[in-house]
């Protein structure tokens, strides 16, 4: 055990939380609207982070006497988790302006959170975890309730906070029922136990399986996957859209690594036990994802439907169980990323005479009214359907090959069934905005900002056929840390 | 140009005139103008580097030929591999023949959101190009899928009046074959430890498996064909597509189910393909019967066209499947045949649609006396698609019948009895349309074909009839690359009899 408290290893975090704090003092003593200033200062501040994760290099580090890990594994997802992040930041400005709920605590708050999911992702103990998600989740609640104003918002906040705080709950006795049987908090230790290499092997009892599938629930809930699924369209719907762009993709990511570090992890050789409850809430969210998606009318409760669907495929992967599996979960995940954020660019964007609109109708003949626009969804849209050759098909192409190489043959061909029907609601927006008549045109210019980000998601989509081998190798080369033995 | 990467030019060619519409800015008249002009130049030098192909190809190999190959995926087998034989090169070419003629015969009919219907033809001759190209597994399903996107986007946007319909059914149907045929092909590569096609046909693949892999790759493949009784999406897409998109789609997209069975079902899975061999001629045979019977009834010449599509392609699986070196070569000759013929026909109904703009048959009459070069041509195509000597119909399905009676002379019965049938509804087709009397008062000032549409149907007329009199041209380097398929496939049909027999 490493009994100096090393901070080296965690120092993008430490230099994210206090130039949180710094942020927030200088939001307060400003006396005028400092939302403009905090907000570019804090993507500034995530770029440097960024900077500072890819300087920690490749090797393993411990701290805080190993709660804290700081690997090729967290250094990708963190890396993920900035970029989301910086892009939502950059995103909201506009929007936050235009609906006079422009406060400096906003974008301190998404840096809380970013730091927060900093933590998800490297923690090596469940305690440390915990105390990663908590951070994060509360930074959340506020800000899905960030509109006080709105009915709606507020809905949305309570909401989240009260199904959020059942979630934790569940998570912290899953946790405390391992630790009663397995003695524990840490990830090795525990792993340790139940590989058999420990004096008193733990075979995996009633209790150790309750306490793995409270805390399944737990990150269930947090991922939005089937059956703890209810709250996602409530709050995307609800919150405000800049915040809701901002759910869909950084605390999923960060969420999802947690999952796949939990489950190779501590629980590596349980497999066996975990593989079917994946596996079940892999299927439930697929379809639910699928056919509930196919029935809505507002663009962000089908974005909340077509999240839970993601992450069905997502889960393939780590059903998987195989290092191709998390390979095929992180490059899945980055093109998620990509996806998700050039269409809420497109969404924030929906503006006619100054006021926000929401329905996939209001789309309707984009194509003739702003065909760059159009262009944009239509490549993300097709994308997200994992059509090729877009970059949404390679993440399916991925995991599915996980999946069929761990012969779950039944789970891959349920998985493809469903990403049909999902492909139906895609097409559908493709559809209003292609083939419909135009009814109104959405207001102009869509802003600095949102043209960068629908230009770099599209663009990525695009090239990452020709170009796959960067983020194919750096994903398998984050994939082989949690396979320490080689596979 | 020896060194000259040939199928990848081919292939991005397109790409790279797409792109460049894309960047055509100013006022639409002049957007119009200019896409028009660039998209049938990048086709027609697609079209003249792809005849580079055909003259370079060496004919007495059955080895693939102009190979390229580039890594891609790091970490797997995947990569960007390239190369034809003699029976993808003739697809290449006919994809590139036809690209042009159709983007020729749209300058008339399609006037609205012209740039984007070019670079929706230009990405779809790219995607079709590369797929007969690939020479990896999964190269091949990106484009075989990636083809869905323009097709989707031409249909809906420049369709008929259930377009969205159609546009959807089409992409729905195609995507659900092809998401099975996806997991087979990662079956296959964890099985075989590889992704080239070339050595996928070379490896042999456990008996039981091969069944699993067979009935994934069929079910992409005869949505694609389209056999019966996955063929309902096809009349739809047909009568709803604009004219040149009915025409990519009879020309080029339904060959790419023929051609999938060629290359993966058949080489690769010969066991299986043997076992299942009573399956297809079951439903090529009534594809063949029923399907013709349908075309007899149908009032739109769209839809009797598309259903006589499904009964030509009935023929093109019993050739494949009736592995004789004459039942092969016959289907891959019918499949250029029948591209080049039933374009033509949609063509055909084109000309008379742009002018009075509607299909029903019963509308027209007496075509003859007002329209005597179309009447010549119409009849040409019509007696093409009958399968008159002289024509390329004839070859393809004479040969289709010559291969399959040595191996069953009950199937070669009922697809010959198919081929009356096809007589009969082309003709019954043509004689309402061209003669008897003209009773429709609004026909009597149509006009006949002006220089742009006869300078659509030239190329296709002089092709037909060189398919027709001089089939050996198009035969000749067929042979060696079918030839080897037989071998291959007689090898793994002697060890299957021999353990069949040794299961005795």
């Amino acid at each position: 055990m490493i009994k100096t408290l090393d901070l080296a290893p965690a120092l993008p975090e430490v230099f994210v939380a206090i130039a949180g704090l710094a942020l927030l003092m200088l939001g307060v003593f400003r006396k005028d609207n400092a939302t403009r200033t905090v907000s570019l200062l804090v993507i500034m501040v995530m770029a440097a982070a960024l900077m500072l994760v890819s300087s920690l290099g490749t090797e393993r580090h411990l701290a805080f006497g190993g709660l804290f890990v700081a690997d090729r594994f967290a250094g990708f997802a963190k890396g993920l988790i900035l970029l989301a992040s910086a892009f939502s930041v950059a995103m909201s400005l506009q929007f936050l302006e235009k609906e006079k709920i422009a406060r400096f605590e906003y974008p301190v708050l998404v840096l809380f959170a970013t730091l927060g999911m900093m933590m998800m992702v490297s923690a090596n103990d469940f305690l440390a975890l915990y105390l990663g998600l908590e951070l994060q989740s509360l930074s959340l609640y506020v800000l899905a309730a960030f509109n006080r104003d709105n009915l709606k918002s507020t809905e949305a906040g309570v909401k989240y906070f009260v199904l959020g705080a059942l979630a934790s709950g569940m998570l912290l006795y899953g946790i405390s029922l391992l630790y009663g049987f397995g003695g524990s908090t840490s990830f090795e230790t525990l792993a340790n136990l139940f590989a058999g290499g420990h004096d008193h092997p733990v075979k995996p009892n009633m209790g150790i399986i309750a306490g793995l599938v409270f805390v399944l629930a737990g990150l269930s809930f947090k991922i939005s996957a089937v059956p703890f699924h209810m709250w996602a369209p409530d709050v995307y719907e609800g919150a405000p859209t800049p915040v809701t762009s901002f759910f869909a993709v950084a605390p999923k990511i960060a969420a999802i690594c947690l999952l796949t570090r939990v489950m190779f992890g501590p629980f590596a050789d349980l497999v066996v036990q975990w593989r079917q409850v994946i596996e079940f809430i892999a299927i439930g969210s697929m379809f639910v994802g699928a056919f509930a998606a196919i029935v809505q009318t507002n663009i962000k409760r089908l974005m909340a439907y077509s999240s839970i669907g993601h992450v069905g495929f997502i889960l393939v992967g780590i059903a998987a169980g195989s290092d191709l599996g998390v390979q095929g979960v992180l490059i899945y995940l980055a093109i998620y990323l990509f996806m998700n954020l050039g269409t809420f660019a497109v969404i924030l964007s929906m503006r006619q005479k100054g006021r926000m609109v929401e329905g996939i109708e209001d789309l309707a003949g984009l194509a003739k009214s702003n065909p760059v626009m159009a262009l944009v969804m239509a490549t993300l849209m097709f994308s997200m359907a994992g059509i090729p050759p877009l970059a949404g098909f390679w993440g399916k192409f991925y995991v599915f090959m996980a999946a069929v190489q761990a012969e779950l043959y039944t789970l891959a061909i349920l998985g493809v069934l469903s990403s049909v029907v999902s492909a139906y609601y895609y097409l559908r927006v493709i559809k209003v905005m292609y083939f419909d008549e135009p009814t109104e045109a959405f207001d102009r210019p869509v802003g600095r900002s949102m043209a960068l980000v629908m230009a770099v998601s599209t663009l990525v989509v695009l090239v990452f056929t020709f170009v796959p081998a960067p983020l194919v190798s750096s994903a398998k080369a984050a994939a082989a840390v949690l396979f320490p033995a080689g596979g | 140009m020896n060194d000259w990467p040939l199928l990848s030019l081919t292939t991005f060619l397109p790409l790279l005139g797409a792109l460049f519409i894309l960047t055509i800015r100013g006022e639409s008249e002049v957007v119009t103008r200019n896409a028009r002009s660039v998209a049938l130049l990048t086709s027609l030098a697609t079209f003249v580097v792809s005849l580079f192909i055909a003259v370079k190809f060496n004919g007495a190999s059955a080895d693939f030929q102009f190979k390229e190959s580039a890594t891609w995926f790091p970490g797997t087998t995947i990569t960007y591999a390239m190369g034809v034989d003699g029976i993808s090169m003739w697809f290449v070419l006919l994809s590139t023949f036809l690209t042009p003629i159709c983007i020729l015969s749209s300058f008339g009919s399609v006037t609205t959101r012209v740039k984007e219907y070019m670079v929706a033809f230009l990405i779809l001759e790219t995607l079709m190009v590369g797929m007969f190209c690939a020479l990896d597994m999964v190269l091949f399903y990106i484009f075989f899928e990636g083809v869905l996107l323009p097709m989707f986007i031409i249909i809906g946007v420049w369709g008929g009046k259930r377009r969205v319909y159609a546009a959807f059914k089409l992409f729905l149907y195609t995507l659900l074959g092809s998401v099975l045929m996806l997991l087979a092909m990662m079956a296959m590569y964890f099985e075989a430890h590889t992704t080239d096609i070339p050595s996928l046909m070379a490896h042999s693949f456990p008996v039981t498996m091969q069944l699993w892999l067979w009935l994934a790759f069929f079910a992409s493949f005869a949505v694609k064909v389209p056999m019966w009784p996955v063929h309902t999406w096809l009349p739809d897409a047909h009568v709803e597509a604009p004219t040149a998109g009915s025409v990519i789609l009879a020309g080029v997209l339904l060959k790419m189910g023929a051609y999938g069975f060629l290359r993966f079902s058949v080489p690769m899975l010969p066991d299986a393909s043997i076992t299942f061999t009573p399956l297809i001629y079951t439903l090529s045979i009534v594809a063949v019967v029923y399907t013709s019977l349908v075309a007899l009834v149908q009032e739109d010449m769209k839809k009797l066209i598309a259903y006589s599509s499904v009964a030509h392609m009935g023929y093109v699986t019993i050739g494949i499947f009736s592995m004789t070196t004459q039942g092969v070569e016959g289907a891959i000759f019918q499949m250029l045949s029948h591209g080049v013929v039933s374009g033509a026909l949609f063509l055909c109904v084109g000309v008379i649609y742009d002018r009075m703009h509607t299909r029903e048959i019963t509308r027209y009459g007496g075509l003859a006396t007002r329209m005597p070069i179309y009447a010549a041509v119409f009849m040409l195509f019509t007696m093409a698609s009958v399968g008159l000597p002289g024509t390329s119909g004839f070859v393809g399905e004479f040969l289709v019948l010559l291969g399959v009676f040595q191996v069953n002379s009950w199937v070669s019965f009922f697809a010959a009895s198919g081929l009356v049938l096809g007589a009969a509804y082309m003709l019954y087709l043509y004689r309402r349309v061209v003669f008897g009397r003209m009773v429709n008062e609004d026909l009597k000032t149509i006009l006949d074909m002006n220089m742009r549409e006869v300078m659509v149907f030239a190329p296709l007329i002089l092709i037909v009839i060189w398919m027709g009199v001089a089939p050996n041209t198009f035969l000749e380097p067929i042979h060696a690359s079918v030839a080897k398929m037989i071998d291959h496939y007689e090898l793994a049909r002697a060890a299957h009899d021999g353990l069949s027999v040794a299961a005795r």
